[in-house]
């Protein structure tokens, strides 16, 4: 006859996966506030897997993740539009690059200080 | 043996990457917290002080999404890293020795949280494989320098070893589920942030953008 305890460590063993994947990715909260789509794992790939995330490819996944927020009605996480707009930068693409980082403190009041002074310098 | 307590050990793997973090230091004193509770933080390169060169920037790259989702404002790691090297500052060493007024001033920064670590990778004792994380944190406050907040996250994940078949298959499962993925310490890294931010007696206060809950933890 199995116990109420054991009954309990047995669902939660069945689960384990589950709750291991929730170790991994993390679910403190039960509703994340942003969705994070590709931006962790490519400042992971930039600067350990050297080659696999070069600013085009970045430009494209940090731009899906945005486009899937906000057709989810989800928001960006804190600094996703002023990577996505440093990557711009990179490539040359000044006009962009301006529209990110306003996006970025249009989202986060926190950041104008440090994006203000990235838009100086790529206006002059 | 009861199935009790084989299904306890079954649970083992789990529990110990869950509790390994704990400490038995009283609850830390969030007065300083409190009073200079900041809406932004700015996360530097950690030091290192491990022979492996991948450690500092795994710990960087997983770093923003536990911090963000406890409520704070995290300054875009990477660009604030580029953003340093191009002025004058090529390691984290230099980047630690930026006096706070400067991160205020420039980037605008409530708190700046500075790691170290420790331990990083694989180990092998007989015939298991532990992988091992250990890093200490500060957390500052740039207008007054005081330390707002520290501890010291250390979690280890074991693979193999153990003496009841059933418990080694789950394990091994595990380990193979970790394994699939990019390498061990990038996921065991996520696990650490957790066990470091998420404990409501020695983790972070919430910050301004998580709703109010039960507690002013996250």
């Amino acid at each position: 006859m199995e116990s109420i305890a054991d009954k309990l460590i047995g669902a939660f063993l069945k689960r384990g996966v589950v709750v291991v994947s929730c170790l991994i990715i993390g679910c403190a909260t039960s509703q994340p506030l942003y969705y994070w789509g590709n931006y962790e794992e490519i400042i992971y790939q930039m600067y350990i897997k050297p080659g696999a995330a070069d600013p085009g490819t970045q430009v494209q996944k940090l731009k899906e993740d945005v486009n899937i927020a906000s057709s989810e009605g989800k928001l960006a996480p804190p600094g996703l539009h002023a990577h996505l707009g440093y990557m711009y930068f990179l490539q040359g693409n000044t006009h962009d690059a301006l529209l990110e980082f306003e996006a970025e403190k249009k989202l986060f009041p926190e950041s104008a200080k440090f994006v203000d002074g990235l838009t100086g310098r790529i206006k002059k | 043996m009861t199935s009790l307590s084989r299904n306890f050990k079954l649970l083992l793997p789990v529990l110990l990457v869950i509790i390994s973090g704990c400490t038995t230091t009283p609850p830390f004193d969030y007065a300083s917290f409190r009073q200079h509770q900041p809406r932004s933080i700015l996360v530097l390169p950690p030091l290192n002080q491990t022979t492996d060169v991948d450690a500092p920037y795994t710990y960087l790259s997983t770093i923003t999404r536990p911090l963000a989702e406890c409520g704070y404002y995290v300054f875009p790691v990477a660009v604030v890293d580029a953003y340093m090297k191009e002025n004058g500052l090529p390691s984290a060493e230099e980047m630690h020795g930026v006096a706070l007024d400067k991160i205020r001033n420039i980037i605008g920064a409530d708190a700046v949280l500075y790691v170290t670590i420790e331990e990083w990778g694989q180990k092998y004792v007989v015939i298991q494989s532990i992988t091992t994380i250990k890093a200490k944190a500060q957390l500052i406050d740039t207008a007054s320098g005081e330390v707002i907040w520290q501890g010291t996250q250390a979690v280890s994940q074991g693979s193999g070893g153990g003496g009841d078949p059933i418990a080694m298959l789950i394990t091994a499962a595990v380990a193979q589920i970790i394994n699939t993925m990019v390498d061990y310490t990038h996921d065991l890294s996520r696990v650490a942030h957790y066990g470091m931010i998420y404990n409501t007696e020695q983790g972070f206060l919430a910050g301004p953008y998580l709703p109010p809950q039960g507690n002013d933890h996250c």
